[in-house]
Formats: structure tokens, sequence, C-alpha cells
């Protein structure tokens, strides 16, 4: 090995070195942000040293890249918003798996071992899957793809996609230099990322964006694989791992297997169960106020709606009033709440609510029948008590916040619709809710005007 | 026997990795989504060396885009994650 080699190979040893180091430091939020700036040193000091390679002779194109790459992610890093962020991380998912997927082509001119074909083929089967399926996953979560469900026959044009991918992948190892078949497999693989993800629901996709974050990691691994790099395998692999964690706990707050997750587009919606006894009662604000001004302890459980409404600053303004006002003031954060894993953690403190403040699951449910007042903004399945009480409800077994253990409870709704997974929710009819229909954002602002 | 060691490597980051992401609070995991994805613009090493064989061909041209879209990964998710991370504070601090 030349000491040229020799020096590049102990940069990435350090730059490892330095990605776990900052993963080290995400474990509390008070180090979090020195432990991503520790990871971009490391990304530094591995681009550095790949440029250091002997190998290359023309730097236009790769300049020309950075660039280009550069200009787009430090403008999108700063004009996107707080609420966009499951948008702008699937994007980001989906260009790791672009990226991943030309470096696999690229690779084939290379070496054609056996092994490196394997690595290849899994490197643009990962990669494609991750691309298309992420911007599927971007489309609806922009709202930009609409309502998209399965295919008619969905099941059989997967079948026969993986089949065909199957096929194509042991052509193309067994005979190499074959470009139709490699045309084919990222053809096959770009089809069968659209295929994963067109049925999954606005509800589930925490899951596909965490299981598609995991993939992205994978194809920079097979990647790795596919042209002999030990950084490569090592990041990826950190990001791989990542994605799995949060898949298994975004599927663990759902009570749903993986495979329920992803395949459940295909079954039959389930018939509703037995009708819901009791009225539901609406509230004014005014009146939702003088409750308020009473409580010594209340307790705010958002959902994806207070995204929508763009309502966190209000929010945090109610708090800091509540709190003058002499009340203790927590949020409850279930961990499928909003569109990606700690999506309402973020918002609320783009708002400046103090981590401190945002329980988990976990920590608030055994206090809330010493709450006062349970606000329910925007949130609709992870405070539904079926999960507890209704055996033949579809969510039943669900881990969820259990709002109507509190005195009262305040649920901030537009209208009667049911939430996301269209499951009737009998926190509306209990006897110590009060409904408060309106726009979440500016219910809370009428509530602020009542104490000036 | 590069395929073994090669495997290796990938079997004990993989321990790594789950080990270390098990710690991440809840409150983070947005954070440690967009960092992941930070992270996942590593591609852009092994694009690195596609790109600049200066043959002029399609491996310098996949190359380059891969380099293009890795580095948005990598500029956009750290600089992205720095903002949210600079907004978690403390009661008082």
């Amino acid at each position: 090995m030349a000491n040229e080699q020799i020096g590049i190979q102990l940069a990435y040893v350090v730059a490892a070195a330095l990605f776990i180091f900052g993963l080290k430091f995400l474990g509390s939020p008070a180090t979090a942000r020195r432990g991503n700036q520790i990871s971009a040193v490391g990304m530094l000091l591995a681009v550095v040293a790949a440029l250091m390679d002997q190998g290359i002779v023309d730097y236009s194109y790769i300049f020309a890249g950075f660039i280009i790459g550069g200009a787009i992610g430090a403008a999108a890093s700063r004009l996107v918003q707080m609420t966009a962020m499951p948008e702008m991380v699937a994007l980001f998912n989906g260009f790791g798996g672009l990226a991943s997927l030309c470096v696999g082509i690229a690779a084939v001119g290379a070496s054609a071992g056996t092994f490196t074909l394997f690595t290849v083929v899994l490197s643009i089967l990962i990669g494609g899957v991750t691309f298309t399926g992420s911007i599927i996953a971007w489309g609806k979560l922009s709202e930009k793809l609409g309502n998209l469900k399965a295919l008619p026959n969905q099941k059989m044009v997967s079948f026969a996609v993986v089949g065909g991918l199957v096929v194509f992948s042991l052509l193309f190892i067994a005979f190499p230099g074959g470009d139709l078949w490699l045309l084919l497999l990222v053809a096959l693989a770009l089809a069968f990322g659209v295929l994963l993800v067109i049925p999954i629901g606005g509800a589930d996709m925490p899951v596909v964006i965490s299981l598609l974050n995991s993939y992205s990691g994978l194809a920079a691994c097979a990647a790795g694989f596919a042209i002999n790099n030990n950084i490569l395998i090592v990041a990826g692999s950190l990001v791989g791992a990542s994605g799995i964690i949060l898949t298994q706990i975004m599927c663990k707050a759902m009570n749903r297997s993986l495979s329920n997750v992803l395949f459940s587009g295909f079954a039959d919606p389930v018939e509703a169960a037995a009708a819901i006894e009791g009225e539901v009662k609406p509230l004014s604000v005014e009146d939702a106020f003088y409750v308020l001004e009473a409580a010594t302890s209340v307790a705010i459980i958002p959902g994806y709606g207070m995204a929508v409404a763009q309502a966190q600053h209000v929010v945090n303004e109610l708090r800091e009033l509540l709190e003058k006002n002499g009340a203790e003031v927590v949020f409850g954060i279930h961990p499928v709440a909003g569109r990606m894993p700690g999506h309402m953690n973020v918002l609320l403190a783009e708002a400046d609510v103090p981590y401190d403040l945002l329980l988990e699951m976990d920590e608030i449910n055994p206090r809330m029948d010493t709450v006062d007042v349970a606000i329910v903004i925007g949130a609709n399945d992870v405070v539904n008590p079926a999960a507890r009480e209704v055996e033949s409800s579809p969510i039943y077994g669900m881990p969820v916040i259990n709002v109507d253990n509190a005195r009262t409870v305040f649920v901030l709704k537009r209208s009667m619709a049911s939430g996301f997974a269209g499951i009737d929710n009998p926190l509306f009819f209990k006897d110590n809710t009060r409904m408060i229909f309106g726009d979440a954002k500016e219910t809370i602002t009428g509530l602020i005007r009542e104490f000036d | 026997m590069e395929a073994v060691f090669l495997t290796f490597i990938l079997m004990l980051s993989i321990f790594v990795g789950f080990e270390l992401i098990n710690k991440v609070p809840a409150t983070l995991h947005t954070p440690l989504m967009s960092g992941a994805n930070a992270i996942s613009g590593i591609t852009v090493v092994g694009a690195v060396a596609l790109a600049g064989t200066g043959r002029g061909d399609l491996a310098n041209w996949l190359g380059a885009l891969a380099v293009a879209l890795a580095s948005i990964n990598v500029v956009g998710g750290y600089m992205v994650t720095d903002r949210m991370l600079a907004m978690f504070k403390k009661r008082g601090g």
C-alpha cells in the first residue's frame, strides 16, 4: 500500500471515530449541537482525504458537483419551515439513495468479481427503492400527490416486480457486462420503491420515513462494499441502525408489526365497531378560559393538527400566561404524534418551549389523574381511549396518552370528522370532555385574549 | 478475504450504531434523522473517486451526479440539524 493510501485510510479511521462521538453526544439535548458539529468535522476530514486519492486526474466534475449540491443543500436548510421537516428528511433520504445507486452503477466497470457484482446489485436495489419510495413519501407528506391508494391488482404487480428483480439480478451476476440486465434492474428497483410506499397512509408516515432513513444508510453501505471503501460501510451502517431503531420505536408505539404497516394498505377497511353512546359537549372559548384560570395543573397534548394550524407559537404564549397565573404546564408527546419521529418536539422547541417540559408518554400517563385540564390540540388517534377499552377497535392495544384520566379534557378540533385512521374516538363523548370547535390557532389566540 | 474483512467491519459498526442510537432521547429524534441524512451523504467519498477518473464517460457523469446529490445531503443535513438543535433550550438556560 502506498504511503498516501495509508494516510487516506487512517483519515477514514479518525472520521469514523468522529461520527461515533458525534452520535454519542446526541444522547442529550445539552450536548447534541456539539455532537452534530463533531460529526460534520468527521465528514469534512473524510471528503478531504478522498480528494487526496492519486487516482483522481480531473477535479472539474467533482467541484461542479460540490458547488451545485452544496448550494442547494445550504439554501434548503435555511429556507425550510420547521413544520416541513418531514418532507425535507424524506427528500434527503431519496437523494442519498439515488447517490448510492449512481455509485453502484459507476462501480460496474471497475471490477467484475462475483462478490462485487452482488454488492453492485444490492446498492442498485436499495438505492433505487430508497429514491422512488422517498419521492412518493415526500409527495404524500407535502400533499402534492393527493390521496394515492394501492393500484388495482397491486399484489400481483408487486410479485411480478420482485420476481423480475431476482431473475435479472442473477442474469446480471452470471453474465457480467450485460448492460440490458443492468438497465432492467435499475428500472424495476425504481418501480418497486413506488409500489412499496404508494399504499401507505398519512398516519403511518413516521414508520415509512424512518424505514427509508435506514435504507439510505444501507444503500451507502452496499455502495461501500461495491467500491471496497471502509468509511462508507461504517457510516452507512450507523445510519442504517439508527433508522431501524426508530422504525421499531414507531411500530411499537402503534402496536403494529412492520409488515402490517407496509402491507395493510392492501387489506379491506375494518367495519366500524359498535356505536358510541353519549353526547358531544361543545364549549365556548370564554367558558374554557374560566376553567383554565382556575386550573393549577395543565397538560398539553399536541398532534399533527398543531403543525397544520402552525399553532406552536401561540401554544407557547398560552403556556407562559398559564404559568404566570400559577399553573404548572407540561406537554405530553406521543411517539407517533406528527409525521416523523420527534416532529412535535422540534416544533415546540422552535416556539421556545423548554425541552424539559416535554414529557414522553410513559412519563405523563402516571401523573395524568393529578392534571386539572388536559388540552388536546390537533391529536386524535394518540389519545383515543378505544385503544384500551374497545377490543374490536383497529387500534386496540396501541399505547395512548390517557387524557381521559385528567379532571377535564379540552379537545381543540376543526369538526367531528374522525382522525387519519378513520376510527371513532369515544374520548369526545366522555363526561369530562369538552369540545372546542374551530381552527386551533384561532381558538388559542382567543384564550390568550381572554387572559389580557 | 477482502469480503470477509468488510463484513466484519459491517457487523461491528451495526452493533455500535444500535448501542449509540438507543441512548438518543425521543425529543431529539427529528435532529437524529436529519443528522443521519447528513452522515448518509458519506456516499460523496465514493462518488469523488468515480467522478475524477477523467475519462469523460458515463462513470464520470454518474460520479458528478452522485457528488452533487450527496453534497446536498451533507451540507443541507448538517446545517438544518444545527439550526434545529440551536432551538432546544432548557428552562432558564
